[in-house]
């Protein structure tokens, strides 16, 4: 194949459908499209010259090929959609109930179907390396059907010219025959008129209004490979950090993947909840609704950053950077970080006291002593000369077999095994004790302690987030949804006048909405004595 | 406060009326021999739709003053929303291509909305700490006006679909088409045997195993599916047809399974005595009142709302959502179900545009993607809020 | 315009897009892939601390100290109970290593002293260890599951990196490897 060159002199690429300049019909060429003789022109892309179409040669080429087929990019699309609502029958692995072993989970609860779903990987589908390939894929195909057809579109309008080929009108869906005399000046009036701009060519006609409307579709591909380029910055850790740390009130730990240069003190955490009796328009809703619903999460916080530059793990000096309430829909931000209000637990013991007595007598009190379950001591010595010392402590008691044990560092269930060293110095006895609990193991004991009270905090959960993507995630959005306003809002309307021998030609083009492009021509033709061209494609009912 | 809201309630039924009575009318119009809808059906017809759209915008105000929060954060706020930016969008629509055609089939798929949406809890709520966002104000109604200039071009499919389908034989084309008539019919079901049920006060307690315990399960309709090795309490309460599947999980999931089986029995039943008053294909009945309009007229009208729409839905159901997730929960995505589903509904629309613009889907390929996409729309807007809960439950 | 040519620079376009599309598609799954790998990778240098040393008064020791010699990182709890499994290899082995040059260091991740020197003197352990009570060493090494242990050779790089406990055989081939020349 080489150029081609159309009969009124314009030489137009290979692969070239429609001539650029007249609009002619290349011959031989018309199967690209599926135009057939004598039907409407197929007029998508300007009948130009798509190169994935011409050439297929180097594997390069069949790749490059393959990707700018639209048929290619609407496949990855449903593929992605069906794939994307399979991971939706059960809940994604991040969603199902903390601590629960995804392994044995789904089948537990779905039966067959969930182990299914579970060895097929639907449990972590968008993550899933095929899931993420999909998306890939996608990318590479908007980038490559973009370049493919932006270059050929724009060459082709560039270079249409007024004058048409005889047949490009013809064969328009919008096309009209007047044998008559016609007022041109009235008929360009009219188009000024109504917004068109206006092109003459030895008596030819061509009227445009809307043609940036065509960018529209290559704008939204650039939106959108911005945006999955910025998807793709998240993999570098400069760019992205997601985080989380537990604090307990009145503690101060370091906010984590800062390298040790902020901390952050959890003054007060604080819930409140809904009060039927004060919020009288939720009333009934509450009362309807038998549980307490929460109408704040907040943690009144200190934020700090280190001022010397020592080894992680030393003393650091800290200034206090700022005071924050951190609320949900409210972050605190600071030096690129943001820490959200993401989660929490209430009461969690901080302290215990217990009262020694003589078994069997509650009445007089040996001694009292109160345990900080931060700092427990080796030993504490009472008034009446008794001592206890913790031989051991679980801040989080359960049995394991028959051993007792704790599950974490965090004081959720705490229970100790004392030594109580009598008053007058004899032997120590053992005793345990911890919440609802309290057992003599030899039932023996003399002496029995007992829990005299306690205190509780809660502890907040803040996520940790920098996310320097985001920036390039607005830009992506912003620019996709010019590009589809662009694209959707206004349209590309043409209308074509030629002069015959006894009258004129008219015909009309638009990418969509023809009922505007009819509505237009109405208007323009209006004290011009052209008869209204008709709709060549109208549906036969 | 409490008046109000009486007000802000009886407004809605009032605007209720206007769109029924706006529907007569444009009935009406469809026995006008001409093309020409100019007609006095036709302009009483949309004066009430404008009335019942200003009326039902009165009861939004209302509610809003009355809540102190948008009325949009609860099912049947959120539905009732969607029903009203229904008819926003017919008006539009109406005052382009002057159809009155649309009027006669949106008005009614918003009535249903609007029906549907008051078998939800009614009264107003109170937010959740992650709600409090004007985020979440902006993102939910952009959304719900896109989804519902999308189900305008759903409309237009279904009209042209009925006008257009062969219905001289049986095809895959006309059973699809009547099982979406049945859908809707099913969903007629539904509300009538929801509001009799209610207003007959009808109850019926079981104790069922859920995830090892037993509990009160309270059912509002007799129960032809019981809760799985479910006892009934209630005395003189129609005992179970059969047991929910054990698969079903959850408190809720047999009572919601009753439900629907209630609604597509109903919807059957209705669809049945329809059937057998017409004597043929309920769309084949149809389709000779519809044969004056053009059909290439509706079909652009149909491709027309998905352009508007696509815009409008990416930026509240995608943009905005985002925005408000990076808020709320710190990560603009999260692959929860809901924001799954909008994906879907999204993707779906980009592939409508893609076959139709380069591929040259046109008329009634088009009109089923439209009919597609509105079906997606709703199964976000039913399905994954009441069979897979995720974060968006409660909205 | 000559053809060739023209040819030519379009292969070289699509070429070069490709390769530019082909590259990201490969850092993404990359990314993805090594989402959570460690931020201490072996062959890394370890990252010094500092931290406060059981059984003493509030004395301080840093990694730094044991430069010159092999050392074992071990990151545990009292509450771990596989780290209670490997405790006793350890102690078992300590006292020979320390004569040819290795260090066995544990980071404890308790919050509370107490709890740790009960278990210290149940196990009757000789090596080093220190409280890492803020975790502040566990997030700069990117720990997640315990036990998990660095070996470091005596010019402080890490070797081998082990998540899991650690059987008696297992755990003196890997003392071998970072036991000094000499």
């Amino acid at each position: 194949m080489k150029k081609i060159k159309c009969e009124c002199g314009h030489v137009n690429p290979e692969g070239t459908v429609l001539c650029e300049a007249c609009g002619k019909p290349i011959e031989g060429n018309q199967h690209i499209d599926g135009n057939k003789k004598d039907s409407l022109l197929n007029m998508r892309y300007e009948g130009s010259a798509r190169r994935s179409q011409t050439y297929n040669r180097s594997i390069v080429d069949k790749v490059w090929n393959f990707f700018s087929s639209v048929k290619v990019g609407v496949w990855l699309i449903i593929i992605t959609l069906v794939a994307s609502s399979l991971g939706t029958i059960f809940p994604q692995e991040m969603y199902i109930p903390p601590g629960a072993n995804p392994v044995t989970f789904y089948e537990d609860q779905y039966g067959l179907a969930g182990k299914i779903y579970y060895q097929l990987g639907f449990h972590n589908l968008y993550s899933s390396l095929w899931f993420m390939m999909m998306i890939a894929l996608i990318g590479v195909s908007l980038v490559i059907c973009s370049i493919d057809r932006v270059v050929p579109l724009h060459r082709a309008l560039k270079k249409q010219k007024p004058k048409r080929h005889h047949t490009f009108l013809k064969r328009q869906r919008i096309f009209g025959e007047t044998k008559a005399n016609v007022d041109m000046d009235a008929f360009k009036s009219n188009l000024h008129k109504n917004r068109y701009k206006v092109r003459e060519q030895e008596g030819h006609i061509l009227a445009e209004k809307g043609r940036f409307s065509r960018w529209g579709p290559y704008v939204n591909h650039i939106g959108l490979i911005i945006f999955l380029l910025g998807a793709l910055l998240r993999f570098l850790p400069s760019m992205y950090i997601d985080d989380f740390v537990w604090i307990r009130e009145g503690e101060t730990e370091v906010v984590p993947s800062t390298g040790g240069k902020y901390y952050v003190k959890n003054e007060d955490f604080i819930l409140e909840n809904y009060d039927p009796q004060e919020d009288k328009r939720f009333q009934e809703a509450l009362m309807n609704q038998n549980v307490p619903v929460a109408s704040n999460y907040q943690t009144n916080a200190v934020i700090y950053e280190r001022t010397n530059n020592d080894v992680v793990g030393a003393e650091p000096e800290l200034k206090v950077l700022s005071r924050e309430k951190i609320v949900v829909n409210e972050p605190a931000k600071f030096g690129g970080f943001a820490l959200y209000q993401s989660s929490f637990q209430l009461d969690e013991f901080s302290s215990m006291s217990f009262t020694l007595h003589e078994t069997g007598d509650e009445s007089a009190v040996l001694g009292k002593f109160t345990v900080d379950l931060t700092a427990p001591k080796m030993e504490y010595k009472l008034d009446s000369g008794a001592r206890v010392v913790i031989d051991e402590y679980f801040p989080e008691y359960y049995m394991d077999g028959n051993q007792p044990r704790s599950k974490s560092k965090f004081p959720k269930n705490p229970a100790f095994v004392f030594y109580v060293y009598p008053p007058d110095g004899g032997e120590p006895e053992v005793s345990f004790a911890g919440i609802g609990m309290n057992i003599d193991p030899t039932n023996e004991n003399d002496y029995k302690l007992n829990l005299a009270g306690f205190d509780t905090r809660d502890v907040t959960g803040l996520a940790v987030k920098k996310d320097y993507t985001l920036p390039f995630m607005g830009v992506g959005g912003l620019i996709f949804m010019i590009g589809v306003i662009q694209g959707m809002y206004w349209n590309h309307r043409r209308i074509w006048l030629q002069p015959t021998e006894d009258g004129v030609w008219i015909a009309g083009h638009t990418n969509k909405n023809w009922y505007g492009l009819k509505r237009d021509i109405e208007k323009s033709i209006q004290d011009t004595g052209i008869e209204m061209p008709e709709d060549q494609q109208q549906l036969k009912g | 406060m409490g008046d109000l809201v009486t007000i802000s309630s009886n407004l809605l039924y009032a605007s209720f009326f206007f769109y029924l009575i706006a529907t007569f009318f444009f009935g009406g119009t469809i026995r006008n021999e001409k093309t020409g809808n100019r007609g006095k059906a036709s302009t009483i017809g949309i004066s009430l739709t404008i009335a019942g759209f200003i009326t039902q915008l009165g009861y939004f105000f209302t509610r809003w003053v009355a809540s102190q929060h948008a009325p949009v954060s609860n099912l049947f706020e959120f539905t009732t929303f969607f029903g009203m930016m229904l008819v926003m969008a017919f008006i539009i629509i109406y005052f382009i291509y002057r159809l009155d055609v649309i009027g006669l089939f949106a008005l009614p798929i918003a009535l249903l909305i609007i029906a549907y949406a008051s078998m939800f809890p009614r009264e107003i709520s109170p937010l959740v700490p992650s709600l409090k966002s004007h985020w979440l104000y902006i993102h939910v109604t952009t959304a719900a006006v896109g989804e519902a200039i999308l189900a305008i071009s759903f409309v237009a499919g279904l009209i042209f679909l009925i006008r257009q389908i062969d219905q001289t034989k049986s095809s895959k084309h006309t059973f699809w088409l009547e099982f979406v008539i049945y859908s809707i019919f099913s969903t007629l079901g539904f509300i009538i045997m929801t509001t009799t049920f209610g207003a007959m006060d009808y109850q019926a307690q079981f104790q069922a195993p859920v995830e090892e315990q037993i509990v009160n399960v309270e059912y509002e309709m007799p129960a032809i599916a019981g809760p799985n090795g479910g006892e009934l309490q209630t005395e003189g309460a129609m005992q179970p047809v059969f047991e929910a599947p054990g698969w079903m999980r959850g408190q809720d999931a047999a009572r919601k399974f009753n439900t629907l089986i209630w609604s597509l029995l109903s919807g059957l039943v209705l669809y049945g005595i329809v059937r057998l008053l017409l004597r043929k294909r309920v769309a084949a009945a149809l389709q000779p009142k519809l044969k004056k309009f053009n059909p290439d007229l509706i079909d652009e009208v149909s491709y027309r709302a998905v352009s508007i729409g696509f815009p409008v839905f990416t930026l509240g159901a995608i943009i905005f959502a985002m925005i408000w997730a990076q808020e709320a929960w710190n990560r603009f995505w999260g692959w929860d179900p809901k924001e799954v589903w909008a994906l879907i509904t999204w993707l779906f629309y980009a592939f409508f545009l893609h076959l139709r613009l380069s591929r040259g889907w046109h008329g009634t390929k088009s009109a089923w993607l439209a009919v597609g996409g509105f079906a997606i729309i709703m199964f976000n807007l039913i399905a994954v809020n009441l069979v897979i809960a995720g974060l968006h439950s409660y909205a | 315009m000559d053809k060739t040519k023209k040819k030519r620079r379009r292969l070289i376009f699509r070429t070069l897009v490709l390769a530019v599309l082909v590259g990201l598609v490969v850092f993404a799954i990359i990314g993805n892939l090594s989402q959570d790998d460690a931020v201490v990778a072996v062959g890394d240098k370890a990252p010094n601390f500092e931290l406060v040393q059981f059984g003493t008064n509030g004395e301080r020791k840093s990694l730094k100290d044991f430069r010159g010699k092999g050392v074992m990182l071990n990151f545990w709890a009292t509450y771990c109970k596989p780290c209670e499994e490997e405790m006793p290899y350890m102690q078992e082995l300590y006292p020979e290593y320390k004569e040819k040059g290795v260090e066995i260091v544990g980071v404890n991740l308790d919050s509370t002293k107490l709890v740790v020197n009960r278990f210290i003197d149940k196990y009757n352990l000789t090596f080093t260890n220190l409280h890492d009570k803020n975790g502040q060493v566990m997030d700069l090494y990117g720990i997640s599951p315990i036990p998990s242990t660095f070996f470091i050779d005596e010019n402080g790089n890490v070797v081998d990196k082990v998540i899991g406990p650690l059987t008696l055989e297992k755990l003196e081939e890997h003392l071998k490897e970072i036991q000094p020349e000499a």
